[in-house]
């Protein structure tokens, strides 16, 4: 249990997805103007990334992994190669049955994000979180607390930057600064300031 | 955009800038910079991939049917990807490893979707490489500007090779150790788009 609440700790603070690897950071300089969008996006966020990173880590543990395939009588096909193109494609397939769930039983929900949905798709965060999973080897059930974890780090800091961009609108900005620039500033100190956690270890 | 190649090639470099302006791709670009040998790696990767992805999708624009497209480019661009993905692991072992996830990320680079879904689907197979390798060319400017500078002020280095001689050492440099922190990153390409916008006014954001 206490390895687990370790592993999400740490998705969440000491390795943000958004903060300290740059992930998703297309998405999150673009959507976070607005809190109530960004938190929006941030939900779907954490939804899809706990869903996907368990079934790629399935994907590979059961089909690509070296040996893997011993229950056909494969023993030694090897089909670590194909890993991008089946976790974008399980990728997308999810985005897709999720949108499509959501539409028929959570309308409400679906309308909050229906557009942002979509844009998970071309997410680095989530491709990064099952590249991330394969690379650190983890089992089912850590890839599955992974998920969550870093999917939440990712929606904390959009809602965040959201918070403090609308701030910024009563400031005086140089004009080439204005709107891309100031921002990447600002995402650049919060940054600063995740790094207090790096040095925790539980 | 105009219509002659000489443009088409080199509207990208500043005018277009794909990261500063167009605000595409970057979560690759910030994490491969705090030295110089895995960015210009992460450069030619991406130039590589950007440049055939346009020419196939151009190529077979016409046949790809409208509902399906997006799933087309990203198979196209997935593959292209794990071609690079290989190559460096079976050649530069070392680089791969520093890389990490990074490479696989290219699949998700905005500038790769974003040029074949908005250029390459409208263009001819010459443009769309015209257009591909002025785009993976305004991508390395910015990746390289911003490694440059940590890996001189970051380590005292220079690709490796020592510039500025290290304190640690007995020279007279005391490493910054900041600009290799992630952070600096976003420091030096906000600053990088305040000079590029300062020198090209009509980039400047009405409202912030």
């Amino acid at each position: 249990m206490e390895h687990y609440l370790n592993i999400f700790i740490k998705s969440v603070f000491i390795e943000n997805m958004a903060l300290a690897f740059f992930l998703g950071m297309c998405t999150f300089l673009a959507v976070s103007k607005k809190v109530e969008t960004a938190v929006g996006l941030g939900i779907a966020v954490v939804a899809v990334q706990t869903i996907t990173v368990p079934v790629n880590n399935l994907l590979f543990n059961n089909l690509l992994n070296e040996g893997a395939l011993a229950w056909a009588g494969l023993g030694e096909v090897d089909l670590r190669f194909l890993g991008l193109i089946s976790y974008i494609g399980v990728i997308a397939a999810m985005v897709q049955i999720l949108e499509m769930t959501l539409d028929r039983y959570v309308p409400a929900l679906y309308n909050a994000l229906g557009i942002f949905l979509p844009l998970i798709t071309v997410n680095c965060a989530i491709l990064g979180g099952s590249l991330f999973m394969v690379e650190r080897e983890y089992n089912f059930g850590e890839s599955v607390v992974y998920g969550a974890g870093s999917g939440f780090g990712w929606g904390i800091a959009i809602a965040a930057l959201a918070a403090i961009r609308e701030k910024m609108k009563y400031s005086d900005v140089p004009d080439g600064l204005k709107g891309l620039g100031i921002t990447f500033i600002t995402v650049g100190l919060m940054a600063l300031a995740f790094m207090v956690f790096s040095g925790i270890q539980l | 955009m105009s219509d002659k190649p000489k443009d088409v090639l080199f509207a990208p470099v500043f005018a277009d800038n794909p990261i500063a302006l167009q605000v595409l791709g970057i979560c690759s670009a910030l994490a491969v910079t705090s030295n110089l040998k895995t960015t210009i790696t992460m450069c030619m990767a991406v130039i590589f991939v950007i440049t055939f992805a346009n020419l196939s999708v151009s190529i077979i624009r016409n046949h790809i049917p409208g509902s399906i497209r997006i799933i087309v480019q990203m198979t196209i661009i997935a593959s292209l990807v794990i071609l690079v993905d290989q190559v460096l692991k079976a050649y530069a072992f070392q680089l791969s490893k520093q890389l990490s996830v990074f490479v696989g990320l290219i699949i998700t680079n905005c500038i790769v979707m974003g040029r074949t879904e908005a250029f390459a689907m409208k263009n001819g197979p010459f443009m769309s490489l015209l257009d591909g390798i002025g785009n993976g060319l305004g991508y390395s400017v910015v990746l390289l500007a911003v490694g440059f500078i940590r890996e001189l002020t970051g380590s005292g280095k220079f690709f490796g090779i020592e510039v500025l001689s290290n304190a640690n050492e007995g020279g007279w440099y005391v490493p910054n150790g900041l600009m290799l922190l992630p952070p600096s990153a976003f420091f030096l390409i906000g600053l990088f788009i305040w000079v590029l916008r300062t020198w090209k006014k009509d980039q400047v954001e009405e409202t912030a």
